[in-house]
This record gives structure tokens, C-alpha cells and sequence, in this order.
């Protein structure tokens, strides 16, 4: 038995070296620690377990990181509630979003995916900040994200997971579970939201956050047969997802496409089939095979005002890859290759961007570990894209652990990628801009890939003081561009300009984090970093719009001792965020202008858990409990057909406190 | 020259391995080896690394049994015991060496048999 968890073990972490450590991890830490920083994994890369995903308010992926130090949790507009996510300063699209190590979020997607994760499907995160691995492809520039289900043979059978919020949101998850054979299981995941009331706390006469609806279903295979050694996973997936917002009085029926309300929908239809297969090889538990695919259909259908917006992706994905190790594993390997077909139907207003994109490419990854204080991993990675051309994609990680419970990395890498300016940037639909793209050259509506380097180090060092567990640590980032799509909104405030980048970009990060147990089962996690990001725009170099220089995290956790399955779990996330550059709107008139710089702000969420049993428990929290608002959330509110509106900037949240409670049910 | 005797050596016993007994690749062994703490573990996996054919090795702190995956072609389960009891642990076959028992840390100075 103990051979074949064994095996088992040895396939789910060769599928990426990246994830072999971090799933290790999870088995180990699950009761302890909730965040997990492993000192003898190569990259720099945190785990979040399911404990730490249970401290979040609601309910799905795009929320799940307000406790956490690497990343950066923001608002992408004042209208869809969407939150968006930033690693070392840079937004989604710079990194890769993995499920179970094959892209998620991705293309049309970007914008509103991390929200299409339901947060009780999760079983853990692991960020990687830096280059990351060359294995799952050549987009990840600042950091990658991967999330990983719950197993079918590991689930209990049955849970169910309702809430509600004062901001009119409810949610239920229930999942099932089945045992088909000791070979074969299955889990159905059911997952419901909406938002049924109209809310305007500011009075501006819009939604401060949509009302909504969203179905999600999956069904998962999982074999496992340890006499054979092959693995497979087999998901269907399907959602969706309707948002409307705009003004209180709008009406879908009668008000779309005229100007007598101001209104806005999204509405999204997503179809994924994904499959995975793994061989070990008999009395060889170090080398392995794996192919997974998968398919998916993304279909986004939406207006902002008379800005119409629609996208569909169809997308296919493959990747071989073998394990394997030279001489002994102090020397591991893994090659492979990837094939990805994307192909879009874009329409903004009435112009027609649909294309095809395609690439293919092959990998290579050494992993040398001396078993005592050093690891290295050196990837590289050759492509052939439709658009990017042909290319080749390098990353190092380096790990040494000078003394005891120290630990210094090192990584560098190249990444590149094809911007898609409206699926990335539709906020901006929500406003009066007109779009331009200056350029007409390039492959990507005439503009050319975006390439950057990423070179990091990071240091921690676990320590006792007053006897306590402490950990300290520092991390620098620096992230330069050689060609980017710049986004810019530093012109005018009736424009947005698409061009490449002329002169310098650059993103520069300092992570400071000391994390400390006060008392017993009392912990406090803070981190300060520092942000330096500058794009040389048109009219001279600006710190990107809409990022703080200076931001603050803590985090107090307390738990009571498991007393007859009994236990009180508090939480406690204070997030500061400093000033942030704003786009520019001086020459609108007064009344419809930001200052150059918004305000700071606090932001502070609670939540309280009682567990009854192992099988029922009840929580409930605020978010926002400081009551912080956007004093001006949406520009020319009272004449939103008219030349200075915009819904796009927002720095802070719209919508003031909320407070809400769930209740967890297990049959185990 | 040395090559050649050493290829015509292991040609030679290749085939005569194989008139014999076929020699396994794969080699999965476990024996029982002595020690303490973490340190020692890093020691007892640095030696049956140092084997040729050793594939992996992992020593389980609390069972105290080191599996290794071994091709026999390159060693022998001989010759791992001994390389592992020049590190200065006691194996199930083979005795450390006073001398090699007395070069340990002083945490690693695990109770003899």
C-alpha cells in the first residue's frame, strides 16, 4: 500500500516539477499552517492550502488572495465588482494561470475567468512569483498561479456550502462524490450564484456592483490503478455567467442600444473538456509519462452603453511530457511538447478582429539537487507561433540554504506573449474613450508581441524569538520590458492609445514580510512592499495607472484548541494601499476631473468560523468593515452618453461595508 | 588502452552475468541502517548517491530503513552497505568502523548495536 501512495505520489508530481514539491507540501501542512513558504523548493513559491482559502469572504478564485502577501487584490472598474489580481505590480495577463497545470485563464477569458473558479472546488493554490517553469508554456512573465481541484478518490462524499451577503449575493455549492470501483471515482460539483437587489450606496444613480447570475457544473474522473501505474483524469465542464449593470433605472428590455439609461451586459457561456493521462513505469517510480488535453469554448457576449463587445474562443490544448533522471535523482529532467490552437471571433462595434493563432513548441528542464542545500532548476523552450514567430524562451531558479532554516533564491527568465487589448482591457468599454491603435505593423491587431525579462531574488530565515516562531524575509523583483503593448490612458480623458512601447517599461518590486506567532495558535503575517513601475507613455513617464507605490498587509489569525471537534476560528486582513498615479483627466472640466493621485485608504475584512462537529460549521464576517468608499466613483455619472464619462477608474472599493455568513455541511 | 580492457572486462561479464543470473536495472532494496536525525539522513543518502547505480535513495528517519534503486550492472547491495558504513553508519550488513563511527557529529553519534 505504502508503495503504491507511493507511486501514485511520485506521477501527480512529476506531471511538473514545479508542482512535485508544492503537492508534498499540502500533505504536510494541511493542519498546520494555512500559508506555506517550503525552504527546499527551488522557485519562490507559496502554497495556499483550502484552510487559508476558507479565510476569504466569498467564493470563488479572483477572491481568495486578500490574505495573501505576493498578491495584489484590485478593482477593475467602478460597474462589474470584477477584482483584479497584479503579481510584482503587473496585472493577470503577465502571468500564467494554470489549472492543474493547463491554462486557465487565458485570452478571452482574462477579464472576468479567476471569477468562473468556484473557491470550494479548490483544493490548493501554489504562486510562484518570478519567471516559473517552462513547462506549461512562454507567457508567464511576473509570476504563475496554479490551482489544483479536489481529487476524486481523496473527497468525502457529500458538502454543502450555502451564503449570503447584505450586498444581496447568495451563493451554494453542493458536491458529490461516488466511488465507481477501488479504481475509479467521480465528483459532481454544483455551484449557483446571483445577485437579486439593486444596490447605489454612493447615489450616483449607477450599481455599485452588478446583479448576476452564474451556473457552474463539473464532473471529474479520477483512475488510479497503483498495480499498473497509470493515472488518469477525465473534466467536463460547463458555466454560465450573466452580469448586468449600468444605471437603477435601466431596463434591458426597452433601454439597450438607446440613450435613455445608461446599461451594461455580460454575459458569458463556457464549455471546457479536459484529460489527462499518466504512466510510471514499473520499478522505476522516478520516470513517467503524462499527456493531457483539453478543449474549451469560451463565448463572451456584452455591451457597455452602445460599445458592443463580443468574443469567442475556441481553444485547444496539448502537452506530452516526459520524466525522467540522469544517472540518479540529485538529476532530474523533463522534456515534452506543447500544441495550442486558439481561434477567436472579436467584434468591437462593428469592426471584425476575428483570427487564428497556433503554436507549437518543444521543452527542456534540469533539475539538480544536491538532497542537502542546493537545487537549481534550467528550462528552456523553443516555439513556433503564427504571430510571435519563432523563439526561444529561457528561465533559471536557483535555491541555497546557507545555514539552518535560511533560504536564498534566484531566478531570471524571458517571456512573451500576444497582447489582446480588448479582452484585457474592456473596462475601458465603460467609458466615452475612443480606441486607437496607433500602430499598424504588427501581427496582433498591428501591434507586435510583448517580451520581457524577469530577474528576482528573495531571502528568509526562520527564527525563535522570545521563544515564539518568527520568519522574516525580503524579495526584489524587476520585470523590463523590450516591447510591450502600452495601454494609454495619460493622453486624454477621452481616449485610450494602443501602441508599442517607445523608450523604457519597467516594473520594480521590493516584498518586505515578517510573520510571528504572538501567543499560541495566535499568528500575524505582515508584509510591505514597494512598487516602482514606470512606462514611458507619449506625453513622458508616468507610474502605471492605478498601481500604489507604497502598500501594507496584515493578517492576525487566531484558532481555540480542537475541543470535541469543537473549535473558534478568528480573522482579522488589514490591507493599506498608498496614493496612485490616476489617468489623466485634467482637461476635462472641474467636476469631471481626479486628482493626479488618488488617496490612501485602509480596507479592513473579519470573519469568525464556529465549527460544531467535523461535519457542521457556520461563519460569518465583514468586508470593508472601515466602510472606505471611492468618494467619485464614475466620471460624468449625471451625462453618461456624454464626452467625460467613465467607469474604468477605480482605485478604491465602490461600495462600502458588506457583512455576510455561510454555513459549511460534510458527510464524511 | 585502459578503455578498452575496462569495455572488453564489461562485455565480457555482461555476458557472463547473463549466463548466470540476469542482473535487474531496477534493483528495489531495503535495508536497515543506523542513525538519528536529519543530518544523518543527508549523510546516508549523500553515500548511496555516491554509488554508482544508485538511482535514488531515501532514508526514512523514524523506520530507519534506506530504499534504494539500484542497477546492479554498475554495483552490487555489497557494495552500497559499504559505502554507506564508510559514512559512518551501521547497516543491517555491513559494521562501521570505529574510526568512521568516532568522525561523526556528536548528533549524529546514534546508539550502537
Amino acid at each position: 500500500m505504502q508503495k503504491n501512495i507511493l507511486l501514485f505520489m511520485v506521477f501527480l508530481l512529476s506531471v511538473s516539477v514545479f508542482s512535485q514539491e508544492d503537492l508534498e507540501e499540502v500533505k504536510v501542512t494541511k493542519k498546520q499552517k494555512s500559508l506555506k513558504k517550503s525552504y527546499t523548493v527551488t522557485a519562490n513559491t507559496t502554497v495556499i492550502t483550502s484552510k487559508e482559502l476558507l479565510k476569504a469572504a466569498c467564493c470563488n478564485l479572483a477572491e481568495s488572495f486578500e490574505t495573501n502577501p505576493s498578491i495584489d487584490v484590485n478593482f477593475s472598474d467602478a460597474l462589474t465588482g470584477t477584482k483584479q489580481i497584479k503579481m510584482l505590480g503587473l496585472t493577470s495577463p503577465y502571468l500564467m494561470i494554470t489549472e492543474e497545470n493547463i491554462p486557465s485563464v487565458r485570452g478571452a477569458s482574462q477579464a472576468y475567468g479567476l471569477s468562473f473558479t468556484p473557491g470550494t472546488w479548490i483544493e490548493s493554490v501554489q504562486i510562484t512569483k518570478g519567471a516559473g517553469s517552462v513547462i506549461n508554456g512562454y507567457e508567464s512573465i511576473s509570476g504563475q498561479i496554479n490551482t489544483e481541484l479536489l481529487k476524486p478518490l481523496n473527497d468525502i462524499p457529500f458538502f454543502l456550502n450555502a451564503y449570503g451577503s447584505t450586498d444581496a449575493r447568495f451563493e451554494l455549492n453542493t458536491h458529490f462524490n461516488k466511488k465507481l470501483s477501488d479504481k475509479w471515482a467521480t465528483s459532481l460539483f454544483l455551484h449557483g450564484n446571483t445577485r437579486v437587489a439593486k444596490n447605489d450606496m454612493n447615489d450616483d444613480g449607477f450599481l455599485d456592483n452588478p446583479l448576476g447570475k452564474q451556473i457552474n457544473i463539473l464532473n471529474r474522473y479520477q483512475y488510479y490503478n497503483p498495480e499498473s501505474g497509470l493515472v488518469s483524469f477525465i473534466n467536463f465542464r460547463y458555466m454560465n455567467d450573466k452580469k448586468q449593470t449600468g444605471e437603477v433605472d435601466f431596463d434591458k428590455d426597452t433601454d439597450r442600444g438607446t440613450t435613455n439609461q445608461w446599461g451594461s451586459e455580460i454575459n458569458t457561456e463556457r464549455f471546457d473538456v479536459s484529460t489527462k493521462i499518466g504512466y510510471v513505469f514499473k520499478d522505476m517510480p522516478y520516470q513517467s509519462i503524462g499527456f493531457q488535453n483539453a478543449f474549451n469554448s469560451h463565448k463572451q457576449e456584452s455591451y457597455f452603453g452602445l460599445n458592443q463587445y463580443d468574443i469567442k474562443q475556441n481553444s485547444f490544448y496539448s502537452n506530452l511530457i516526459f520524466n525522467s533522471i540522469i544517472n540518479n535523482t540529485m538529476h532530474k529532467f523533463t522534456a515534452g511538447l506543447n500544441f495550442t490552437y486558439d481561434q477567436y471571433q472579436e467584434f468591437v462595434n462593428a469592426t471584425d478582429y476575428s483570427r487564428i493563432d497556433n503554436s507549437v513548441g518543444a521543452f527542456f528542464e534540469y533539475t539538480y539537487d544536491n538532497t542537502d542545500n542546493f537545487s537549481l532548476i534550467l528550462g528552456g523552450r523553443v516555439d513556433n507561433h503564427n504571430r510571435l514567430g519563432f523563439f526561444i524562451t529561457p528561465r533559471l531558479h536557483m535555491r541555497y540554504n546557507p545555514w539552518k532554516d535560511g533560504v536564498i533564491r534566484f531566478s531570471a527568465g524571458r517571456g512573451k506573449r500576444s497582447a489582446n487589448i480588448f479582452a484585457e482591457n474592456q473596462q475601458l468599454f465603460a467609458s466615452s474613450r475612443t480606441f486607437s491603435i496607433l500602430d499598424n505593423s504588427g501581427k496582433i491587431y498591428g501591434l507586435n508581441p510583448e517580451i520581457a525579462w524577469n530577474y528576482g531574488m528573495s531571502f528568509s530565515q526562520k527564527f525563535k524569538l522570545f521563544s515564539k516562531n518568527a520568519e522574516a524575509g525580503f524579495d526584489i523583483y524587476r520585470t523590463d520590458f523590450q516591447n510591450q503593448a502600452v495601454v494609454d490612458l495619460m493622453e486624454s480623458p477621452q481616449e485610450v492609445l494602443f501602441y508599442n512601447l517607445k523608450g523604457n517599461s519597467f516594473a520594480n518590486s521590493l516584498q518586505l514580510e515578517f510573520n510571528y506567532e504572538l501567543i499560541h495558535n495566535l499568528n500575524l503575517r505582515t508584509a510591505y512592499k514597494y512598487y516602482d513601475i514606470q512606462t514611458d507613455y507619449l506625453r513622458g513617464t508616468f507610474q502605471r495607472p492605478l498601481q500604489a507605490k507604497h502598500r501594507f498587509l496584515g493578517n492576525l489569525e487566531f484558532e481555540t484548541q480542537l475541543n470535541d471537534d469543537k473549535q473558534w476560528k478568528f480573522d482579522y486582513t488589514f490591507n493599506w494601499s498608498g496614493k496612485q498615479q490616476l489617468p489623466y483627466t485634467a482637461s476635462n472640466p472641474e467636476a469631471d476631473r481626479f486628482p493626479e493621485f488618488s488617496p490612501s485608504y485602509a480596507v479592513m475584512n473579519i470573519q469568525v468560523t464556529r465549527v460544531f462537529s467535523s461535519v457542521f460549521e457556520v461563519y460569518a464576517g465583514g468586508e470593508n468593515i472601515g466602510n472606505y468608499k471611492q468618494e467619485k466613483a464614475i466620471l460624468g455619472a449625471d451625462d453618461p452618453f456624454g464626452a467625460n464619462f467613465d467607469a474604468s477608474i477605480a482605485y478604491a472599493p465602490i461600495f462600502g461595508q458588506m457583512y455576510y455568513a455561510g454555513l459549511r455541511f460534510k458527510i464524511k | 588502452m585502459k578503455n578498452l580492457i575496462l569495455i572488453a572486462i564489461v562485455t565480457f561479464l555482461g555476458f557472463s552475468a547473463q549466463a548466470q543470473t540476469k542482473k535487474n536495472k531496477n534493483l528495489k532494496y531495503t535495508t536497515e541502517v543506523n542513525g538519528n536525525c536529519e543530518q544523518c539522513k543527508k549523510r546516508i543518502e549523500k553515500a548511496a548517491f555516491g554509488v554508482p547505480g544508485v538511482k535514488t535513495a531515501n532514508w526514512d528517519i523514524s523506520s530507519h530503513q534506506l530504499t534504494v534503486i539500484l542497477n546492479e550492472e554498475k554495483s552490487s547491495t555489497a557494495d552500497l552497505n559499504k559505502a554507506v558504513a564508510k559514512a559512518g553508519h551501521d547497516t543491517k550488513e555491513v559494521r562501521a568502523t570505529q574510526q568512521d563511527y568516532d568522525n561523526l557529529h556528536s548528533c549524529c553519534k546514534y546508539e550502537r548495536e
